[in-house]
């Protein structure tokens, strides 16, 4: 290669299930009905006011801390002063480098296709959300929900070299964020958008900003496939502007990723870049954040997905592949939790979750919380397998049925009769039989024919449409044998 | 009737023994607001529907009294005088005014102010200019106009208004009526249209210094709604006036009260002045302190700029969101850009779009360090300032302007060198968040003038009795203006 890329981040991700936006008393939850959840600010109704939200602030000190950045001693809010629809105050609140926002200068450790990558945080600020618009044809509509809706925007350095590393990065993140169940970090729900800065340079020279390229920053970005296709198409823009010798006439301008064309387009140079005439808001006094606080914040740091997977592989003896499996979703972790806290194997809760429940919902498109099985109603399953009351073959009929039909392990296997025969007596009686009838196999089995006893095992199971635990019978089978 | 005329003390004692009802009160106060608004156009509104309520413990209960229009009130008309509001009745109402009416209040009119405050003239609201009720010539001041000519033609014993810069306390001196503006925060500004948020402070406009106890005791209060309000529930303001004033220790600021520093003086000031000399001789009669103390010119004249580049850069910021699409008159236009650029280009007022551009000029990331940083730098330099002298005195004495009321016709007001610093000191006030009082202290070719008197911050039950004792060593408490003094 003869460039490499340089790329930073900024990844704005809003903060769920606090009771209200970040400065109105509005509920942030999400609301079918459009300008549902408005209060006055959050139409910028005349007179109205902003009151800072705790649990928003204390879940973007506990983010800064994750991401080992620095928590300021004072918090302060600032205007960014610019006119959209989608912006009723004129103004949004938000938080800038100086004084410091609520997290400045830190670093985080990600998984990158197996190898541990660094990334720099500048920094991560909290701040509202802007209306969302639909335009349509000859008009337009504006729905208040999201305005006011706590939003965190992490910035990075630029630490990325490849979409890769940055799909990573991001991937990780946002594994934070749900874990930490600081946002559900949906982009679906349009809770995660991106803005993407993107240059190149010569590979050979030193990774130094003076030999970085013309920073091109990509807004709209909102989701993680976007982010890889925008990187992947800028790069290749760019290297092409260079072979052509254009690159140097580029001038450092802001683009926006287009969906439809699958392309990058043209928004603004930085010349004409909006002066946002930032300035701190006098309606919010700078609010002291004390170390008490701080400290308790950071006591309630729960286990994250990297250590939970550490946990798995060296206490539960999981192999690499399922313990990352297992973390991948928050939920699913939890599921797998609660499931050894209700006493069941964690080897075998690993296997059941990863073959058969993991499948189920990606073929239904359901999510783990949706299911009908709980992890108590698992543990059931697989101590009735281990115990032998059921095959595994048929443990496994049993779990898609409940999974199915919303239905209880215990009850299934009661109903269908599918009770493995495990009483000795009931057993002994069909061993008995079969043996009578294979006088001729008996024979063979003393001659030193010993795998007969696979065929007579089979005999009995055949008799008992399968019922039967096939450990006992085979036992049971040699002892009778001998006796013979 | 002249019930209206009265304190509301009075007025409580003649309800609570059944001399005049509540209801009686409320039509003699309509009455009288028809009348005002056809001699000097006080009002954007008349509550013609304004319902009487029960008289309770309260001192303010049955009362009538005036809202400055830029409070929002529930149900009716709020226009901070705008035409950018001119149909706006908003769906909440303003924190210091349901505080008033649980207390029983009653709001019979919404005054007319210069447009949202920014001003002090009271001619630039949207309904025309306000009149002073003394001499039809001659300006109220503003921005809270419509208060104090309400409250100086005898509509009711008091009015809110708003302070900015001064204007509570410079209409209230043009007028010969009270004006307090508490510390910053007593009073929640919640429901109350801002112009610039650092500065603005809710108070009232009366005739005697208990009254404006009483009625900001039932203003204030910590709201949930406003970051900035701060508990005051152990102040108790009306009950903490005892008069007493003895070794009290006042300070007052050569520079700006020395007639030898205008050369050009007019005979106006140099009445205004001397006028001010003997209030400070009634202060000493009265037991208290009086000392002249000096402040660094430089500091005085920067006072002006400071406060017009703090208060324009706050200002264009807050008024971002008058841009007409999800309230007030929605402008025509091809695009949202157009229909914004046609709202605002049409509904302000020319001063209020002048002092945009100057906001916006000085928050530009080229120009912020040398304006608006700096503004904010000298900000602090003078409240520092004026902190030093309250560890020494207990308020600072100052003349309000540079003498009665001004003609509305500019080209008949003489123009002093050096006058600003005496003209724009009340604006120290709002730099700091300090209480501030405006009493009236004599007269000057038949027109009222004032004398101010600050405190430092949650002080104001030390500002309120300096006054109170001033007050009532002087003729000037619940003064009526001169020709309003008839029957309705």
């Amino acid at each position: 290669m003869k460039y490499k890329a340089i790329i930073g981040l900024e990844m704005h991700c809003e903060i769920s299930r606090t009771n209200s936006k970040v400065f109105s008393s509005a509920s942030n939850s999400f609301n079918d009905c459009p300008n549902g959840n408005v209060r006055p600010l959050d139409m910028g109704f005349p007179g109205t006011l902003p009151v800072v939200n705790k649990e928003a602030v204390r879940k973007s000190i506990m983010m800064s801390l994750m991401l080992g950045c620095k928590v300021p001693e004072y918090l302060y809010f600032e205007r960014k002063n610019y006119y959209y629809p989608d912006l009723p105050k004129g103004y949004q609140i938000t938080q800038e480098t100086k004084p410091a926002p609520i997290g400045i200068y830190g670093s985080l450790k990600y998984d990158c296709d197996g190898e541990y990558k660094e990334a720099f945080i500048n920094n991560i600020h909290l701040e509202e959300d802007s209306a969302s618009m639909d335009h349509m044809p000859g008009f337009s509509t504006i729905d208040y929900n999201r305005a006011g809706v706590p939003l965190l925007e992490l910035v990075t350095e630029p630490c990325f070299h490849d979409s890769t590393e940055a799909m990573a990065f991001l991937e990780t993140v946002r594994s934070i964020y749900r874990y930490a169940d600081i946002s559900e970090a949906d982009s679906k729900k349009g809770q995660i958008r991106c803005d993407v800065n993107v240059s190149i340079m010569d590979a050979d020279l030193e990774e130094v900003p003076e030999n970085f390229g013309t920073k091109v920053e990509i807004k709209n970005v909102n989701s993680f496939g976007a982010v890889r296709e925008a990187i992947n198409y800028e790069i290749e823009r760019q290297i092409k502007l260079k072979e052509s010798g254009e690159y140097d006439s580029m001038s450092q301008q802001t683009r926006r990723w287009d969906e439809d064309t699958m392309t990058t387009v043209y928004m603004r140079s930085k010349v004409d870049a909006i002066d946002y005439k930032y300035f701190i808001d006098p309606n919010i006094p700078k609010i002291k954040l004390s170390s008490s606080w701080i400290d308790e914040i950071k006591a309630s740091i729960p286990v994250l997905a990297h250590e939970r997977k550490a946990k798995y592989m060296d206490e539960y003896g999981l192999s690499n592949y399922d313990a990352t499996i297992l973390v991948k979703e928050k939920n699913v972790s939890d599921y797998y939790e609660d499931t050894i806290k209700c006493g069941a194997d964690p080897k075998s809760a690993s296997n059941w979750i990863s073959s058969v429940i993991l499948g189920y919902l990606n073929k239904e498109l359901l999510s783990i919380d949706d299911i009908y099985v709980t992890p108590s109603m698992l543990k059931d399953l697989i101590d009735m397998v281990q115990d032998g009351t059921i095959s595994s073959k048929q443990g496994k009929e049993v779990l898609f049925k409940c999974l199915d039909e919303n239905k209880d392990p215990k009850s299934v296997v009661e109903e269908s009769g599918m009770k493995q025969i495990g009483s000795a007596d009931e057993i002994l009686k069909i061993v008995t039989e079969v043996l009578d009838e294979n006088g001729d196999n008996i024979e063979k089995y003393k001659a030193g024919r010993t795998n007969v006893v696979d065929y007579l095992v089979g005999q009995v199971m055949k008799k008992t449409r399968g019922q039967a635990n096939p450990g006992i019978t085979r036992n049971m089978m040699i002892e009778e044998i001998e006796k013979r | 009737m002249k019930n209206c005329f009265k304190s509301i003390e009075e007025l409580h004692n003649d309800l609570v023994n059944g001399v005049v009802s509540s209801s009686d009160l409320i039509k003699e106060s309509l009455e009288r607001s028809h009348k005002v608004q056809e001699d000097c156009n006080a009002f954007v509104t008349i509550m013609d529907d304004a319902k009487s309520v029960e008289v309770n413990d309260n001192l303010l209960s049955g009362i009538p009294y005036g809202i400055k229009d830029n409070y929002s009130t529930k149900g009716n008309l709020s226009t901070g005088s705008s035409n950018t509001l001119k149909d706006y009745v908003p769906f909440f109402t303003a924190t210091a005014v349901s505080n008033l009416e649980k207390l029983g209040a009653v709001g019979v009119n919404k005054t007319v102010l210069d447009e949202f405050g920014m001003g002090g003239t009271g001619t630039t609201g949207h309904t025309g200019v306000v009149l002073n009720p003394w001499d039809k010539t001659r300006m109220c001041a503003g921005s809270s106009a419509g208060s104090a000519c309400a409250v100086a033609s005898g509509v009711y014993p008091y009015a809110l208004g708003s302070d900015t810069g001064d204007s509570i306390r410079k209409p209230a001196a043009y007028c010969g009526i009270v004006g307090y503006k508490p510390t910053y925060g007593m009073i929640s500004r919640y429901g109350l249209f801002p112009f610039a948020s650092s500065l603005d402070t809710c108070g009232v406009l009366t005739r005697n210094v208990r009254d404006a106890a009483i009625v900001v005791d039932g203003m204030k209060g910590i709201d949930s709604n406003d970051m900035t309000s701060w508990d005051s529930s152990n102040i108790h303001l009306f009950d903490s006036i005892d008069g007493n004033v003895k070794g009290k220790k006042l300070c007052y600021v050569k520079e700006l009260c020395d007639i030898n520093n205008y050369p050009d003086a007019t005979d106006e000031l140099k009445e205004h002045l001397s006028n001010f000399m003997n209030t400070l001789d009634k202060c000493k009669e009265l037991g208290m302190e009086v000392t002249e103390v000096s402040i660094d010119q430089k500091l005085l004249n920067a006072v002006g700029s400071v406060y017009v580049v703090i208060s324009c850069a706050e200002a264009t910021s807050n008024m971002s969101n008058l841009t007409g699409i999800s309230f007030g008159p929605r402008a025509e236009g091809n695009n949202y850009r157009d229909m914004m650029k046609n709202y605002r280009t049409k509904g302000f007022c020319s001063l209020i779009k002048r002092r945009f551009v100057i906001g916006s000029y000085v928050l530009q990331a080229e120009n912020k360090d040398r304006y608006f940083f700096n503004a904010q730098r000298a900000r602090r330099l003078i409240v520092d300032e004026w902190k030093k002298l309250f560890k020494e005195y207990d308020a600072v004495i100052l003349p309000v302007g540079s003498g009665p009321a001004k003609y509305l016709d500019d080209s008949k007001n003489k123009k002093i060198s050096n006058i600003e610093p005496l003209e724009e000191h009340l604006q120290i006030g709002n730099f700091g968040g300090f209480p501030s009082i405006t009493i009236p202290n004599g007269f000057i070719g038949g027109l009222p003038v004032g004398v101010n008197i600050t405190g430092n911050c949650y002080d104001d039950v030390n500002v309120l009795n300096i006054a109170y004792a001033l007050e009532s060593s002087m003729d000037y408490k619940n003064q009526i203006a001169r020709g309003c003094d008839y029957e309705v």
